[in-house]
């Protein structure tokens, strides 16, 4: 073999993230020292990143199966049935270690890859969301990363004209050093035209689309797979380049070629580019591939074995044709502007045998570096339990006074100067814009939509992260059901820090542990999802952040529910039961200082119940307005409905409760609804049939939020300090300089 | 009355061609064309629109190279024989690239893509886009750009002015022009300009976008039937 003459030292196998045991098993597994093309190729098939080494354990543990679902982990996303012969499939990926090394290019290059992850699989792209988390905001580099994460975000979806239709964003200290961008798109597919990656046919054509390979993201993956210390900003070099005019003309040249029947398989080249994809793809198949790398298209000259498998440039597809199809294909391509190049065979010798200028540079064994990858049963620790916080624990401030405050925190804080910068409506079907519960969007030339969610509360999941995993996955439930959508099935994006720690294992373990719990309880299963692990920087982790995506189905999107309020002299009605848990609350944090205390429970037989009641309500007709209570409690639910609307509210707490456990307790399964007077007797009897706990706390009308026997605030003057906070802080002038 | 034939140009980047073939397929009552950028010749139409996007990414000035496309040739010359031309967001980039409109769209006052919906004030009733509204009335459209600020030296800007060639002005909900209603720092609010004849439009602005109550208003839809009633 040529080209490959670099000794491999004990060194080189360090820097490429290979423990001596695994590079013991890479010596059993090719009979022979490897060349650095080889291990290279190793290394990146083995990272955590590609390889799932540390969760696939726990991953396996999670449900997966439902009648709706098509297809469930595995895939480049996951694939759910919803009707009339359509499928939706979705997935959501985080680029987190990229986006602080560079965050304009990390964002912007996490949007492309999860829409590809999506439009391989025949699927046009209809929504992005995201969730964002950032460093406490008087971090020096707060500022600059919400900047440039969020012009990235935008500056490619925009391009691209998919819509970004909402997610979450917020802010603890323990992202400073490593913030988490999650991004998630939602696609629809004809049921029965979804393309797979396992590669078929021996001697088919394996053939290479899309942008040209650069030796740029070289080792993205592997940086990916480790945590950061002071000189982190010196791996700015494998962060890969976007480029969403090339995005678009693929997703259009993908889906004309998805519409003859050329493909055999089709995968995209994400982390860990050519090598990944057609390993994979041969592996599923239980084929070998014979790949000749001159025939790669190059934007650099000169580019060795190494490079090109490793490079991560971006908006690159492989393909498996039909034998003599490639003429085909390639006018499509042609159309379109974009690279199209055959540089293999599949082969059924079960082997990757790569040639450059005439000579064999790497002859690998496919399966036992695609499916015996490492499986680590790491150790872990329990997490130690919190006591729960009575609410005469808690110190009683002013309810208005804290309301006031909670509403300008960074958490609660209106996103409005963050979404504006994604173009939300391209497409020509989005229902639900950004600030709702749920994001909703129509299938085009039909009247069914797609409700879409993302969530997450680190904060529960740091405090117990068993509770927490149950509590994201019920958050998101709730979200869907707050629009009236069918909760139908989540992606999972774990965000954690390093594994080989037996207490961040063991957060790991719980969450994903609490996370099956709640899916199989409420028939929401996982189909696709994403890991992000060594979150660290000199040692300090993130707060667990398992982030749930979901998607959710609605028969008919004239009839959603929205937040804001409708008119004056509605009714108010809480549903649920309110028991004033102000442990690990946004109250605690916020205006008490402290993050103390267990969270609060998530009791799964009654969100169900509380959910389908919720949702046949809204259906019905019988409600003007819902939204669900979560962070910061019921005040602030009905304070972010009045703010929506510009009408106020008068509300009174009835429980005997202490006020500031009754407005700010984070007590799970709640939703604030509203309805009109004569409506009030059809939807208490409802609920009582239901065995749903309902009451009415009040009336909506005139200009102020007025907690009876308490105090009252102007809508305008909340909402005015509400839609404050981001801009003032973005264009707060620099102190870092 | 003969029904009215459309084309809408389809750039490789233009990703706003469906929405405004879906607008136009409501009011006209069937498809319009769909036409390639690369295409030398328009099929026979009353009707163009290039639609709002990134016409070739955009990396350069918007619309700069997609003015010079093959296609764009034929558009100008059958404007120039009174075909009424539709330019919106990235169309109307493309329109003052290609010489069609006068001014140029720089970057946003503030440097930021904005995307949200604004209000704008119907400065004419006089012509075939917008003779369904009153002139003075208030509609509301939602914007989507980075470079949607328009730009003329005061000369152009009075002729447009005195030649009641400015269509819609950025304004307040009441019909007030003021800086306040401005979101991208445009000269004297302007979100669209005619050309001499008042048959060829470009505004930033999508009519497209909010033309159907379920995705939350219809102000747009009265350009499209407009045009169907003036072109008919």
């Amino acid at each position: 073999m040529s080209g490959t003459n670099s000794p491999i030292t004990p060194d080189v196998i360090k820097s490429h993230g290979l423990t001596a045991e695994e590079y013991q098993r890479v010596l059993e597994i090719m009979g022979r020292e490897p060349n650095l093309t080889e291990l290279g190729i190793f290394s990146v098939m083995w990272s955590e990143h590609c390889s799932y080494k540390s969760s696939k354990k726990w991953l396996k543990t999670l449900p997966t199966t439902a009648p709706w679902v098509i297809c469930g982990p595995g895939e480049n996303a996951g694939v759910i049935d919803i009707g009339d012969g359509q499928a939706a499939i979705f997935k959501m990926e985080s680029h987190n270690h990229p986006s602080f090394i560079e965050p304009y290019q990390g964002a912007a290059t996490g949007v492309g890859g999860i829409l590809r992850d999506v439009f391989t699989m025949g699927a046009r792209p209809i929504a992005n969301m995201n969730a964002l988390r950032f460093g406490d905001p008087s971090h020096p580099k707060t500022r600059h990363l919400v900047a440039g994460v969020v012009a990235g975000i935008g500056g490619y979806g925009n391009c691209v004209g998919v819509p970004t239709v909402g997610g979450e964003t917020n802010f603890h200290a323990s992202y400073n050093g490593n913030i988490l961008v999650n991004a998630m798109t939602v696609g629809v597919a004809q049921a029965d035209r979804i393309f797979y990656s396992a590669a078929a046919g021996v001697g088919n054509p394996v053939v290479y689309v899309g942008s040209k390979t650069g030796r740029d993201g070289i080792h993205g993956a592997t940086m990916a797979s480790a945590e950061f210390s002071e000189d982190s900003e010196e791996k700015r070099p494998t962060v890969q380049v976007g480029d969403p005019f090339t995005e678009k003309l693929l997703i259009e040249a993908c889906l004309e070629l998805m519409a003859t029947d050329c493909i055999v398989a089709i995968q995209d080249m994400g982390a860990a580019g050519l090598t990944s994809s057609s390993f994979e793809m041969a592996s599923k198949g239980g084929l070998g591939i014979e790949m000749d790398l001159d025939a790669v298209p190059m934007r650099e000259e000169g580019m060795t074995p190494y490079e090109i498998m490793l490079s991560e440039s971006q908006e690159r597809m492989l393909m498996v044709l039909k034998p003599g199809r490639e003429g085909q294909a390639r006018a499509v391509f042609d159309k379109w502007e974009l690279d199209f190049a055959v540089i293999g065979r599949l082969t059924d010798t079960g082997r990757m045998v790569l040639k450059r200028h005439g000579a064999v540079v790497a002859d690998l064994p496919i399966d036992p570096l695609a499916k015996a990858s490492p499986e680590y049963d790491r150790p872990w620790l329990p997490g130690a339990k919190r006591p729960v916080l009575e609410p005469k624990q808690v110190p009683a401030e002013d309810p208005i006074a804290a309301l006031k405050k909670l509403l300008t925190c960074p958490d609660l804080a209106s996103k409005r100067w963050i979404w504006q910068q994604y173009d939300h409506m391209v497409m020509g079907d989005t229902v639900q814009r950004p600030g709702g519960d749920a994001a909703v969007v129509r299938i085009h030339n039909s009247r069914k939509g797609l409700a879409i969610t993302t969530d997450c509360t680190p904060r529960y999941c740091l405090a117990d992260p068993h509770e927490g995993g149950r509590q994201a996955v019920a958050e998101a439930y709730r979200n869907l059901s707050a629009v009236g959508a069918r909760p139908l099935a989540v992606t999972d994006n774990l965000n954690f820090g390093n594994p080989e720690k037996p207490e961040i294992m063991g957060q790991i373990v719980e969450a994903i542990q609490g996370m099956g719990e709640a899916c199989r309880s409420l028939d929401f299963p996982v189909v696709s999802g994403n890991v992000s692990l060594y979150n660290e920087t000199n040692g300090i982790a993130i707060l667990p952040t398992p982030t749930i995506g979901a998607v959710g189905l609605i028969e008919d999107v004239e009839k959603i529910a929205s937040l804001p309020f409708k008119a004056a002299g509605d009714a108010i009605i809480l549903v649920g039961e309110t028991k004033g848990w102000l442990g690990a609350s946004l109250y605690l944090r916020e205006i008490c200082d402290r993050e103390d205390g267990a969270p609060p429970p998530v009791a799964l037989h009654r969100e169900r119940r509380e959910g389908e009641f919720v949702r046949t309500m809204i259906c019905a007709g019988d409600v003007t307005a819902v939204h669900d209570v979560s962070d910061g409690g019921i005040l602030v639910a009905v304070a972010e409905m009045a703010m929506a609307a510009g009408i106020g509210a008068t509300i009174e707490a009835t429980s005997g409760l202490p006020q500031h456990a009754w407005c700010f307790g984070e007590d799970q399964g709640r939703y604030v609804m509203t309805a009109a007077a004569s409506q009030i007797p059809v939807i208490l009897e409802a609920a009582r049939r239901a065995d749903v706990t309902a009451r009415v706390i009040g009336t909506t009308g005139g200009s102020d939020l007025t907690l009876k026997g308490v105090g009252t605030i102007s809508v305008g003057e909340l909402r005015e300090l509400n839609e404050g906070w981001l801009p003032d802080f973005m264009s707060a002038p620099d102190t870092n300089t | 009355m003969k029904p009215l034939h459309a084309a809408v140009i389809v750039f490789p980047g233009s990703n706003c061609d469906r929405d405004v073939a879906t607008a136009l397929e409501a009011s006209m009552g069937h498809a319009p064309a769909m036409v390639w950028h690369r295409d030398t010749e328009l099929p026979a139409v009353d009707l163009v629109v290039v639609p709002g996007g990134f016409s070739y990414g955009d990396y350069l000035r918007c619309g700069a190279m997609a003015a010079h496309s093959p296609i764009m040739r034929e558009v100008k010359a059958r404007a120039a024989k009174g075909m009424p031309v539709l330019g919106i967001c990235n169309g109307f980039q493309i329109l003052t690239e290609s010489g069609l409109l006068p001014g140029v769209l720089m970057r946003n006052a503030e440097l930021k893509f904005i995307c949200e919906d604004v209000h704008l004030r119907i400065e004419t009733s006089d012509s075939p886009f917008t003779r369904k509204y009153n002139a003075g009335t208030v509609v509301r459209f939602p914007i989507a750009h980075a470079e949607g600020n328009y730009f003329a030296d005061a000369t152009t800007l009075d002729r447009l002015e005195g030649d009641g060639r400015v269509a819609f002005r950025y304004a307040t909900p009441e019909g007030e022009i003021s800086p306040e209603a401005n979101p991208n720092g445009s000269a004297r609010n302007i979100a669209g300009i005619y050309d001499e004849t008042r048959r060829v439009l470009g505004l930033m602005p999508h009519p497209e976008r909010l033309a159907e109550a379920v995705l939350g208003g219809t102000d747009g839809k009265a350009m499209f039937d407009g045009l169907v009633e003036a072109l008919s």
